[in-house]
């Protein structure tokens, strides 16, 4: 599956001509370089961490797993917060696990982006910086309960849209990542979904919360799978590159297609009256969201995107301490080791 | 991995609930136990001493669930929720044997949401507020040697439902302390600022101790684990200072009523509702 073009060279070497001596294709020039990397990606093989790639693969690459470990890391805020609250053991526990599960998302997706040559720790600066983004999604606020069930319902499922296909990216580790990823989000849209047929089954309280949260999440969810493809720059290359599979359009209307016979089984309405069957097409039909206030969201201007980010940067600074402690006393050991060694 | 058959799995029934997210099971959690009580067992005695163990494991996980989203690292995000996860299990564990013993046949929701800070009987440590990273470290590691130690002789309990909640516990509070006792070393023999931190832990922590050994008298097996991980960490084992009133009578700190109300607030806030 892999090619093994500049075994030894740093990542950040590329495009230059690798020097190992008698790594095979040491001798390639930099157009039989693109040449095989190109060749590999058509025939559906993987790249691995030391072959051979551009620079803009490379660049891409480290930007989409960056965001999405981001994603995973602030996604932990907006249900995290009912841990504490979650009104039965059972609940708690659930949630509890899933955030945690969420947390180990960050830490693979993170390490895949370090087999790139990206180090976490300078990623976290610039998504506390503001310079790298997250899902969108995760700047909404979640004023009940019911949140945390539609959120894995809404949220988890259209992740699950989105990262299936990611599980065939040319790029292996985050391929690999993205397996393990997506069966634990598929558990996490279960439970979300169980979360909500109980309330539904429960008092008029509680399915009056379940479609207040309907109608809040419907639409944001919509736009976690980006603009529509006519206003999607990236995608084109991202999709030559079999970096991304399926276009933005054709996630969303796979995500709708997926939801609505769920959303007749729970007994609430999504809320779009545009919203149809269409026989011709053999899928349903649905408005359009509204791409101004994506645009709002993902420029900083959501509702919950300063106290997220806020957040975050607190952790950060706060635990510096810790870190810095953890450093010191490593160092510190290794020294006595050699220090005993050498006696 | 075929794209189609994921979405469509995610539709269909599932059968497989062991494996859904760890501990989380919808199964009883004694399911399959015998709990019969054994003849010569007190009741009472036995859901008071259940009662008071499943307080301390409720109030100390509902602590480290704080830390969620303010952990120093995501490592310890993981770990810290890994702990919380654990003791939660016990409480549950443990209130279900309650409802089993004390003749109401209620659930463990009925003692975790239904119940006021008067009715807890947890020790006072556990209830501390979060506190820096360093208390978080100091206050694990001393209840989890402490539970460690009482839960490795109640393993040998004459009820068999408490007996196995206890040995399946062993092996977890194992993992916590030494997950903190390897912090404690970290910090203690990290930076001036870190050393100094747990210094102050230490003396925080310290008039806590005395009311811990009260149910069972284990201290001197928590004082030499203490001993171990202050001489190995380079810090000053604590002073002892003892404090007037204890958990387990229901005299409590001011930080257990609104950790509590907090935990419980949605649960009494639509006491019909199921969940």
């Amino acid at each position: 599956m892999t090619t093994t073009h500049s075994a030894g060279v740093p990542p950040r070497d590329v495009p230059g001509a690798p020097e190992s001596p008698g790594a095979p294709g040491a001798q390639e020039t930099p157009d039989a370089l693109q040449e095989h990397f190109d060749a590999t990606i058509a025939r559906d093989q993987r790249i691995e961490p030391r072959d051979w790639m551009p620079d803009g693969y490379r660049n891409t690459l480290i930007r989409q797993i960056a965001q999405h470990a981001h994603s995973e890391i602030i996604g932990m805020q907006p249900e995290g917060e009912w841990i504490t609250r979650a009104p039965s053991l059972r609940r708690k526990a659930i949630l509890f696990a899933k955030v945690q599960d969420e947390a180990g998302h960050g830490l693979y997706l993170y390490s895949a982006a370090e087999t790139l040559g990206a180090d976490r720790a300078d990623l976290t600066r610039r998504l506390i910086e503001g310079r790298q983004k997250y899902s969108s999604i995760f700047n909404y606020p979640t004023p009940t309960f019911a949140d945390v069930g539609v959120i894995g319902w809404f949220v988890d499922g259209a992740a699950i849209c989105n990262q299936v296909p990611l599980c065939r990216s040319s790029y292996g580790p985050y391929a690999r990542a993205m397996v393990r990823i997506c069966k634990e989000e598929s558990f996490h849209q279960r439970q979300g979904y169980e979360l909500l047929l109980t309330m539904m089954r429960g008092t008029a309280e509680q399915r009056e919360m379940v479609q207040d949260s309907v109608n809040r999440w419907w639409w944001p969810s919509l736009m976690m799978f980006g603009p529509p493809d006519d206003a999607s720059p990236n995608s084109a290359r991202s999709m030559a590159w079999k970096i991304k599979r399926h276009s933005n359009d054709e996630l969303r209307q796979r995500f709708v297609d997926m939801t609505v016979p769920q959303a007749g089984k729970l007994g609430v309405t999504l809320p779009d009256p545009d919203l149809r069957w269409n026989e011709e097409r053999g899928r349903h039909d649905f408005g359009t969201p509204d791409w101004a206030e994506l645009k709002r969201v993902i420029t900083g201007d959501g509702p919950c995107n300063d106290q997220r980010i806020e957040r975050r940067r607190t952790a950060h600074e706060d635990g510096a301490w810790v870190r810095e402690a953890a450093t010191a006393h490593a160092a510190r050991r290794s020294e006595r080791a050699r220090k005993g060694t050498a006696a | 991995m075929s794209d189609e058959h994921v979405y469509l799995s995610l539709a269909e029934g599932h059968e497989d609930d062991a494996r859904w997210a760890y501990g989380t099971g919808f199964e009883d959690p004694l399911h399959g136990v015998d709990t019969t009580v054994p003849e010569g067992v007190d009741t009472g005695q036995l859901a008071a001493e259940c009662v008071a163990l499943a307080d301390d494991a409720l109030v100390s996980a509902q602590r480290l669930a704080e830390w969620t989203t303010r952990a120093p690292e995501l490592e310890e995000e993981v770990a810290l929720a890994n702990i919380g996860l654990d003791l939660l299990g016990q409480a549950r564990l443990l209130y279900s044997r309650v409802g089993q013993v004390d003749g109401t046949g209620r659930g463990e929701d009925a003692y975790a949401y239904f119940r006021d800070a008067d009715d807890f009987r947890n020790v006072r440590l556990a209830e501390l507020p979060g506190g820096d990273f360093a208390f978080s470290i100091v206050r694990l590691l001393v209840l989890s040697s402490w539970r460690l130690a009482h839960f490795e002789r109640l393993a040998d309990h004459p009820d068999p439902v408490l007996a196995a909640i206890a040995a399946k516990g062993v092996k977890e509070l194992t993992y916590h302390r030494q997950y903190a006792a390897e912090w404690a070393v970290r910090l203690g023999d990290g930076t001036e600022e870190s050393h100094r931190r747990m210094r102050r832990a230490l003396e925080q922590v310290a008039p806590y101790f005395g009311e811990l050994f009260t149910a069972c008298d284990v201290r001197d097996e928590v004082a030499a684990v203490l001993r171990q991980v202050t001489e190995a960490a380079g810090l000053p084992m604590p002073v002892y200072r003892p404090l007037p009133g204890a958990g387990r009578s229901g005299e409590h700190t001011e930080h257990l009523a609104p950790l509590l109300t907090e935990l419980q607030s949605v649960a009494r806030a639509l006491p019909e509702a199921t969940w």
